[in-house]
């Protein structure tokens, strides 16, 4: 039987990573006593998958692991049960049944959300908002891309699904975001297509022909989708969308 | 929660994780209700500190008292060092990232000589004044203690008290009496006097070391009528019926021990002569396997981890160990956990066992005969033959291991050439044993690794009175083993690794080390030296300048021959076993005479007046 497990990661947590917070999450599963399959061989590890790594540094609010498990209790008690194993900062907000044919977290995801707010003593742009307005209306945004051997320059606004200046951050849904100013984007992430919003940022500081202060801007991401329709006509979902309660 | 460090200093450091604590089991208090607040500091990297049974036992035993907080406190690593002395960003611990300095003790623990620049960067960072002679009423209480703590001296300037044995059993008291000095408004002093009648506990200040115009001690005295002339190392007799955390700290990034530890028994029955280990912590306590059996089920539950290891410094001289293994394989077969037993001697009960537990494929076995023939191993009364080795090997190759390591040393108390061929044709024959199996039945090609480290001196042991070689002699022992290893007829299957002698050498000097040695660790870290038991960072030049500055005759601490009647620097201590015991066991290694172990026949060492453990067993 598929689970997938929705999570939160903030606070100094953030500078867990992602190998960390596997090895994290296969004794937090053991702690909860979920009741979790592991491979066959003579090394057996627990059949877990993760939807997107997530870079040292950054919170999430809608992070995603899927494992499989023999039996399992309901999505409320399985819940409780892990959060009371968690630590402060590791929040498990959704366990849910996944149908059998659903594809693995890791292959279905499509797109995420961001939310970048500028850190307290940078100095970031000052009329951030009005600058950022113009740079959303760029038909196309070229920036040289490194990759492990060579770089390209692309257009990466194709990838950029929504872009918008959040004056209060209470309607993104996420506490604690409320009351905060940033830049909320949508991009294309996973396998196919994968867009770091510090790249935007770097676009965002190319446009403006200043350089990039790499720490003023702290980027959380809020929630990670799947996509339910076809390649052609996309329809994306959040990733737990794609489940059910346990009751 | 408040970060000491800053978002970006953290980006930019190697490993974050190391130092923001909100691990898994991480204890909280709330402020209000704690007056002590303790810090406990291994001083060396995270990764390697959260590795120690030690500071969790401790860990969990103050955070059981009420009104007091342990707090924990690695080595920033060189990057956030370098962060920190820029920035001027005091030392903090993890629990409440508060300064260290705002604590009430600091506790460190001294698990290895080469360790001890860190203390000095702990101190340094934590803005607490490195000697002290130096510090106010501002500064916490520097504890040290650990096995480095049986010779105190060449770190006795950069502490106000040493805590010295298994810390179990004293620190209740400690506290108790330093919160009475504080209620009454009390000194420092005042307090450090009141420490000082505590068994177990050694203030330096308190005592006096008089010198011989030859540069040996001549004696010691207490200065301060609250001060005993001899301190008497602490010890926990009931080892089934006290502090062991049930709920362990879980790291989140990979420790070097990435496992449930259960420590089924202090000390060890063995007594080989090099060991110090096997030494101070006489007599051998065993722990109840009842009490070892729920521990095992509640840390392996509280923290998640997937392996467990047993730890002793002699695993298969525990008496329930059959029963322990077979509990654990009924209760964790197939459930993902993995059990581990390193110090387990080679035979057919632990063969089974391991074919059981682990991947054959992947595991090595491991022996320490130590010494290359059977003459050094009676002088260094190592009970293990030639023969136990060569028919353990034949076991395990039956059973499809294919991957040998043999431990041994060099530079041991009158070794000859001899000897140190020994070492490779032992190896040699240990592979041959491999191939007079039938081709059909072997796994491949056999793989012998032998490492070779330095015989270094170490106080409370027979050999405290031995000299140690010279650093060319060291290197051209290895030569001797190396060439002769060339010459096997099997060498294709044969690895030969050895240490370095460089920091061999400042190790013996620091082990054996008096008070006037404390000047080189100074200077050492003032010249930059920091870690200095990882390779990379070890700079011997750095050490040896110091030497020279300090005025210090190296050779006169190493290999400088001792008399008998010699007093040590650390002579002052009770480490349970009789100076005399360890004379006689020095001649008796000198007449290639062997003592047996203490199961099968008393040896008078001293540690039956603690009145209980293997010296009251097996009796009747």
């Amino acid at each position: 039987m598929k689970i997938r497990i929705k999570f939160a990661k903030y606070g100094p947590v953030k500078f867990v990573g992602h190998l960390d917070m596997l090895r994290y999450f296969q004794k937090l599963v053991r702690r909860a006593e979920i009741d979790i399959c592991y491979s066959a061989g003579f090394s057996p590890h627990q059949i877990m998958s993760f939807a997107a790594p997530l870079g040292v540094g950054m919170q999430g609010f809608g992070e995603y692991t899927d494992i499989e498990v023999h039996s399992t209790k309901s999505s409320k008690e399985s819940l409780l049960s892990l959060n009371r194993s968690s630590v402060e900062g590791v929040d498990v907000l959704r366990y849910i049944a996944l149908p059998e044919n659903t594809p693995n977290a890791m292959s279905s995801v499509a797109a995420a959300d961001y939310f970048v707010t500028e850190r307290e003593g940078y100095e970031t742009e000052p009329a951030l908002f009005e600058k950022f307005r113009e740079f959303m209306a760029l038909p196309e945004i070229l920036i040289e891309k490194e990759t492990k051997k060579s770089s390209a320059i692309i257009d990466i606004r194709p990838m950029i699904y929504d872009m918008e200046c959040v004056e209060d951050g209470e309607n993104l849904g996420i506490h604690p975001m409320a009351g905060k100013t940033g830049i909320f984007l949508k991009l294309a992430t996973g396998s196919v297509n994968n867009l770091k919003p510090e790249l935007v940022l770097k676009a965002f500081y190319q446009y403006l022909n200043r350089e990039f202060p790499v720490f003023a801007y702290s980027v959380s991401r809020l929630e990670v989708y799947g996509n339910a329709g076809s390649e052609a006509k996309p329809d994306l979902k959040p990733l737990d969308f794609f489940g059910e309660e346990i009751l | 929660m408040r970060q000491a460090l800053s978002d970006e200093i953290l980006m930019s450091i190697d490993k974050p994780a190391r130092y923001i604590g909100n691990e898994v089991n991480m204890v909280r208090k709330d402020l209000s209700t704690v007056d002590v607040r303790f810090a406990m500091c291994f001083p060396d990297v995270y990764e390697i500190g959260m590795s120690h049974l030690g500071i969790q036992i401790l860990y969990d035993m103050f955070n059981q008292m009420e009104g007091v907080y342990c707090e924990r406190v690695y080595s920033p690593w060189h990057d956030l060092d370098h962060i920190m002395r820029e920035k001027k960003i005091p030392l903090f611990t993890l629990e409440t990232q508060d300064p260290v300095k705002s604590m009430d003790f600091l506790g460190i623990t001294v698990q290895y000589e080469m360790c001890y620049t860190n203390i000095l960067q702990i101190l340094d960072l934590s803005n607490i004044p490195i000697y002290a002679a130096e510090r106010t009423e501002e500064d916490p209480i520097v504890i040290g203690g650990g096995p480095c703590t049986y010779n105190p001296e060449p770190i006795a300037d950069f502490f106000d008290l040493f805590y010295i044995g298994e810390g179990e059993t004293s620190y209740r008291e400690l506290i108790q009496r330093y919160r009475e000095n504080e209620k009454k408004g009390g000194t420092r002093k005042e307090f450090l006097q009141q420490a000082a009648e505590i068994s177990g506990i050694y203030v330096p200040s308190f005592l006096d070391v008089s010198y011989h115009e030859d540069g040996t001690v001549a004696g010691f005295s207490s200065n301060n009528s609250h001060a005993k002339n001899t301190v008497t190392k602490e010890l926990v007799m009931d080892l089934s019926h006290t502090y062991y955390p049930e709920k362990p700290l879980v790291p989140f990034i990979r420790a070097t021990q990435d496992r449930v530890v259960l420590e089924i028994q202090r000390g060890c029955i063995r007594g080989c002569r090099f060991c110090q280990a096997g030494q101070i912590y006489r007599p051998v306590r065993e722990r109840d396997v009842e009490f070892l059996k729920e521990m095992a089920v509640k840390m392996l539950k509280n923290s998640g981890y997937e392996e467990i290891s047993l730890s002793s410094l002699s695993s298969s001289d525990y008496s329930h160990l059959n029963e322990l293994l077979e509990f654990l394989i009924e209760t964790y077969q197939g459930k993902g956990v993995n059990i581990s037993l390193p110090s387990l001697r080679v035979d057919a009960f632990s063969l089974d066992v391991m074919s059981k537990v682990q991947d054959v494929k992947k595991t090595s076995l491991t022996f320490a005969p130590e010494a290359g023939t059977q003459r050094l191993r009676n002088v260094i009364n190592k009970g293990l033959t030639e023969e136990n080795i060569l028919h353990g090997c034949d076991l395990a190759f039956h059973g499809g291991w294919n991957k040998v390591k043999l431990y041994f040393m060099l530079g041991l108390p009158s070794e000859t050439e001899e000897d140190m061929r020994g070492i490779a044709e032992l190896s040699e024959r240990v592979a041959e044993t491999y191939y007079e199996i039938p081709k059909s039945e072997r796994n491949g090609k056999v793989n012998v690794t032998a490492s070779t480290s330095f015989f270094i001196p170490k106080p409370f042991t027979p050999f405290q009175w031995a000299p140690m070689c010279t650093k060319e002699d060291f290197l051209n022992r290895a030569r001797i083993v190396n060439n002769r290893m060339k010459e096997m007829l099997n060498r294709k299957s044969l690895k030969y690794n050895w240490h370095e002698a460089d920091v061999s050498f400042i190790e013996g000097l620091l082990a054996r080390g008096d008070r006037k040695v404390s000047k080189v660790v100074y200077l050492a870290y003032q010249n930059g030296c920091l870690f200095d038991s990882w390779g990379d960072s070890y700079h011997h030049e750095y050490w040896l300048k110091a030497i020279e500055d300090a005025g210090i005759d190296i050779d006169f601490y190493t290999t400088r021959p001792r008399k008998e009647d010699e007093i040590f620097p650390w002579d002052f201590i009770d480490a349970g076993v009789t100076k005399e015991f360890l004379l006689r066991e020095w001649k008796k290694s000198q007449k290639e005479e062997v003592s047996p172990n203490c199961k099968v026949q008393c040896q008078g060492c001293g540690a039956v007046r603690f009145g209980g453990g293997i010296c009251f067993e097996n009796k009747n």
